[in-house]
């Protein structure tokens, strides 16, 4: 049976397409064995990441002898078939179908957020549609939703190309959008038609890197932030992720996979930020505080004898966070109660940022510039003002970010590197890392291995490959020996870590641990596929080729960093001497921790 | 529905034989010659797209699969056409012989009636049937098959076979990318045969009479008889099985109230038969669909030249815009193209030409739609256009 599997998968089928031969793999349909021959054909409802809907029809080709043209997303290359790709009936059919998606469109480019960057205005320029060809058949009175925090829904620019209805269930497991109604009035809502604040949404945002128009978007709030700058009695601090730096560029001209940390610091502050903060100093706060955390979970275990929750797992994807609070409520006490780096620079930048700088806190406005839309959620909630006001005032996302630079009209490409500010302005590799999936755990294995044993963790060049890659769900285990006498209860313990990305692979790891099976001890998870290098913030479009890219850039910083380990910061350990004394003191506790609330499964 | 009204041919009605026995008969056959013996009948699916019954039998016989399902498809949601539920609630066991047969030649244990939502009040007897037919399945021809009946979502496009699927699969009912097939990958994707509730009579039919006699009947290429439901301008309007090759002359001359300028045959996604091409057009499967020979689901409509035949295509129209199931561009909005299309050129807010752009996008929709559905608005659309532009311009 299985060899018999394995001759099915090794099939080839050979088909011709505009005239060229080609052997593919049986299974491999027109759209991507045309590809491989370097031929384009325009799609609309096509997403590398999700499954084939084959519904927007501007993929026909025309394949020799059949009665009707062909979606060629959806079909599989036959032997034998004969396809064009760009006959006159093809084109005409295409041309019809982009004009009919037109009729039904809102479209109003000139003030649409995705504008230059929208599939379905570059098809309609591209096939040069005449906007009077049909009737308008426009809704009229639809409500754009602006309830969530972090999506906006304007449905009048919405093509029903279903592909966030499939990231939200396929690639996240929310299923927070659905399909409804037929014929003419079928669309894109949520259960029951709630506003999107009232139903069960991660705010993960990948449904808005997914789509194709300006129907979903991040909440914007650069005005906001455009009308603090110019307010000389307002302090404006932003820190910026670690996975900003690495996707920023393809926003302003630079290939994909590019560095620019120094040129965003130059722009942002140039914008006019009083201080350009990198919030991977927060990052590696992260990792000693979690890092300790740990340690103390398993020292109650093994130490103790307490019925302690493990395997812990991280909270700095808040899309996660709300995730685990929605569907295992019961289950809270896994999450490691550290608050995510984002919140953890908020709270300090209000205390002891201001403190040190001499700064009235009241006039501080803390932006957090981030790959993620869920960052908007989370600086909203009403528990996160440990520091005596909204720890963070507002969430920026990459794409914010590259319309910011793009409205202050520098010349981004050849502006001069420049370095974060000081104080919370340092940082290692580890911190770095955060921004791919597996860098979380990566970093934390790097601190807590040396803090247990004293010696550096085993892998060459630091690297932790198991850790790396873009597998759904990734398994890696170290054997501790020859402990400090502190952490002799850990001699001989092995310690298995799972790393996931994408919510589908989060309630993977979930479902183990509801049913007592889990083998883990520590478990990061990203709401997000590839981690935050891939958040429903960053550049539009997203995908595995894209990711890949970001995360090699990911690396080459942490390699290029002199510090690779959070516990080796000069500025970590200034505020663990000056301000928190220790990790998990009562400081930390105040400032960097959090609790987590139950919520409703729908 | 009264026997009486029932004309020239009386296969489906006719309640003289014992399904039993036929299948007793038909189950000494190997698997492979009682394929051979539908297939050699010529026997066509009578659900509207005309497939070989035999060869999607064997289709589904030659996946390797632990389990195969057999669905019969009683959706029937084409606005006047009545006659599957005829057939269910006069011969309820000749479909149920139907579906054994199926089962058995493609090694299926499961059966389901996929029975429109309206039909609902049938199930208390249709259950009865299935519990004493089952029993004379198990016991007498020592074949174990299950049939069970689902109740229908009520929308029109569940009747096309793959939203058919998915809508018992708990899904939303919108029709599924083929390939795959139903045959390779249907219900819960295992190989799956779908057929109409006449279909599987027919098949029973084949056996009852053997496939040569079968073959004899109708035409070359559209064997056998088919149920049409009369309606329209027509004092008889009713259920009749009629020899598959007529012509629409000879049957305007028996139906017709002497008045007739246009039959609809198939219904709305069928074509409009003008006065002018009566004698020279026949019914049945055969030739190209815009040929001279037209496959029906069975509904066959009579307008009278009171008729505006505006308001027929807009009556059409109205019903894909609500109907078609709204996912894929073509149909979603081609429909509605095409309806205030026609409104506006009636009203001279477009003018005539705007006909010509329509016409074509008709034929995008046949082109590219991703199911029958929406490929098939175009044939009453171009047929009703094109032979009576003026009603659609004045
Ligand atoms: C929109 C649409 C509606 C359909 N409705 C029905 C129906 O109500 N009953 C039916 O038997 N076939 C219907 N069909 C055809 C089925 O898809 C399928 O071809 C048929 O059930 C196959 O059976 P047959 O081969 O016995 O004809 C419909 C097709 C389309 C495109
Ligand atoms: S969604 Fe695209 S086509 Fe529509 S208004 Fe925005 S940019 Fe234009
Ligand atoms: S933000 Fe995430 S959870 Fe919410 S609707 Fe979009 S994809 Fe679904
Ligand atoms: S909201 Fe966007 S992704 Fe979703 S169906 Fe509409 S256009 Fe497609
Ligand atoms: S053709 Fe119409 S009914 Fe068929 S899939 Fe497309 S929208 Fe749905
Ligand atoms: S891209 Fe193929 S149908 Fe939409």
């Amino acid at each position: 049976m299985k060899d018999k599997n394995k001759n099915i998968a090794e099939e080839m089928v050979k088909l011709t397409i505009d005239g060229m031969e080609i052997s593919v793999k049986k299974g491999t349909s027109i759209l991507h064995a045309a590809k491989q021959l370097g031929i384009y054909i325009p799609t609309l409802c096509h997403h590398e990441d999700l499954c084939v809907a084959g519904n927007c029809r501007v993929c026909v080709v025309d394949v020799e002898g059949w009665n009707t043209l062909t979606a060629s997303c959806a079909t599989p290359a036959i032997d034998g078939i004969n396809v064009k790709t760009l006959t006159p009936k093809v084109r005409k059919a295409r041309k019809d179908i982009i004009a009919l998606l037109v009729s039904e469109h809102n479209t109003q480019c000139t003030t649409c957020y995705r504008s230059t960057n929208c599939e379905l205005q570059t098809l309609s320029s591209e096939y040069n549609i005449d906007n009077e060809r049909y009737i308008s058949v426009l809704k009229k009175d639809v409500e754009i939703d602006k309830s969530s925090w972090a999506v906006e829904i304007d449905p009048s620019k919405c093509i029903r190309c279903q592909r966030c209805v499939r990231t939200c269930s396929q690639l996240q497991h929310v299923n927070a959008l659905t399909v409804a109604g037929k014929g003419k009035e079928m669309r894109i809502t949520t259960f029951m038609d709630l506003p999107l604040n009232d139903v069960v949404c991660t705010n993960c945002g990948q449904c808005i890197i997914h789509c194709p128009t300006g129907a979903l978007t991040e909440r914007r709030y650069f005005d906001d932030i455009w009308n603090a700058i110019g307010d000389p009695e307002k302090h404006v601090v932003i820190n910026t992720a670690p996975s900003v730096r690495v996707a920023l560029g393809e926003m302003l001209g630079f290939p994909v996979g590019t560095r620019v940390t120094g040129k965003m610091v130059t722009a942002l502050k140039k914008i006019g930020f009083d201080a350009v903060l990198d919030t991977d100093f927060a990052a590696d706060l992260t990792i000693m505080e979690e890092g300790f955390e740990l340690l103390h979970r398993l020292k109650r275990k093994f130490v103790d004898f307490e019925d302690v929750a493990l395997p812990m797992i991280t909270s700095c994807s808040p899309g996660w966070v709300k995730y685990i609070e929605h569907m295992y409520p019961n289950h809270l006490m896994h999450l490691s109660s550290c608050k995510s780096p984002q919140q953890m620079f908020g709270a300090l930048a209000k205390t002891y940022y201001a403190d040190k700088k001499g700064i009235d806190p009241a006039t501080i406005v803390s932006v957090a510039g981030m790959p993620c839309a869920a960052k908007k959620f989370e600086a909203n909630r009403p528990e996160m003002n440990d520091s005596g006001f909204q720890d963070v005032d507002a969430g920026l996302t990459t794409r914010e970010i590259g319309y910011m630079i793009k409205q202050s009209g520098m010349d981004f490409l050849s502006l001069e590197d420049s370095e974060y500010d000081s104080i919370m302005g340092e940082s290692s590799g580890a911190a770095v890392i955060f921004g791919a999936t597996g860098g979380v755990m990566e970093a934390a294995l790097r601190t807590v291995y040396e803090v247990v044993t004293g010696r550096e963790i085993p892998f060459k060049n630091l690297a932790i490959t198991p850790a790396r890659g873009l597998e759904g769900v990734k398994e890696a285990s170290i054997i501790i020996e020859n402990t400090t006498p502190e952490y002799k209860f850990l001699e001989g313990v092995e310690v298995k870590v799972a790393i996931a990305h994408g919510l589908k692979n989060a309630r993977t790891i979930m479902e183990q641990i509801v049913a007592g099976k889990s083998p883990y001890i520590f478990v990061e998870i990203m709401a997000c596929p590839g981690g935050c290098i891939g958040g429903g913030g960053q550049p539009i479009p997203t995908n595995d080729e894209i990711r890949r890219k970001r995360i090699e850039a990911i690396y080459a910083e942490d390699e290029g960093m002199k510090i690779r380990k959070s516990h080796e910061v000069e500025e970590i350990k200034q505020i663990y001497r000056e301000f928190l004394k220790e990790p998990l003191g009562h400081k930390s506790h105040h400032l960097l921790h959090t609790k987590y609330r139950k919520r409703n499964r729908y | 529905m009264p026997n009486d009204s029932l004309k020239r041919v009386d296969f489906i009605f006719d309640k003289d034989y014992n399904c039993k026995e036929v299948l007793y008969d038909a189950f000494k056959l190997t698997r492979d010659e009682i394929i051979e013996e539908i297939i050699k009948s010529g026997l066509r699916g009578r659900g509207g797209a005309g497939f070989y019954t035999g060869v999607k039998w064997k289709y589904a016989r030659e996946e390797l699969a632990d389990e195969k399902v057999v669905i019969c498809n009683a959706d029937e949601g084409e606005p006047g056409t009545f006659k599957d539920r005829a057939i269910l609630e006069e011969v309820p066991s000749k479909v149920l012989a139907g579906m054994a047969l199926c089962g058995k030649v493609i090694g299926a244990k499961k059966g389901y009636i996929y029975l429109r939502g309206e039909y609902n009040y049938l199930k208390p007897k249709l259950e009865q049937e299935i519990n004493k037919f089952t029993d004379i399945l198990h016991s007498e021809l020592n074949f174990d098959f299950n049939i069970k009946i689902f109740s229908g979502a009520g929308a029109y496009v569940c009747g096309e076979e793959t939203a058919l699927l998915n809508s018992m699969e708990g899904l939303r009912g919108e029709p599924r990318n083929k390939p795959p097939y139903p045959t390779h990958s249907g219900l819960f994707g295992k190989p799956t045969v779908v057929n109409n509730v006449e279909t599987l009579v027919y098949a029973v039919m084949v056996f009852k009479i053997g496939a040569e006699k079968f073959k004899n009947i109708g035409i070359q290429g559209s064997s056998g008889s088919k149920l049409f439901s009369v309606s329209g301008d027509t004092p008889k309007s009713g259920i009749y099985e009629l020899e598959f090759g007529m012509k629409v002359s000879d049957f305007v001359n028996e139906f017709g109230d002497g008045d007739a300028k246009a039959v609809q045959v198939g219904g709305a996604s069928g074509f409009c038969v003008p006065r002018k091409a009566f004698d020279k057009t026949t019914i049945g499967y055969q030739g190209k669909l815009k040929g001279n020979s037209l496959p029906t689901g069975g509904s066959m409509m009579i307008f009278n030249s009171s008729r505006s035949m505006y308001n027929v295509l807009h009556n059409y129209l109205e019903f894909f815009v609500e109907e078609s199931c709204g996912q894929c561009v073509p149909c979603r909005i081609g429909t509605q193209q095409l309806l205030k299309g026609i409104e506006a050129i009636k009203k001279g807010k477009k003018s005539s030409e705007y006909l010509e752009n329509l016409l074509a996008l008709s034929e995008t929709m046949r082109l590219t739609s991703k199911c029958g559905l929406g490929q098939s608005v175009g044939n009453s659309f171009s047929s009703i256009v094109e032979n009576f532009k003026e009603e659609m311009i004045y």
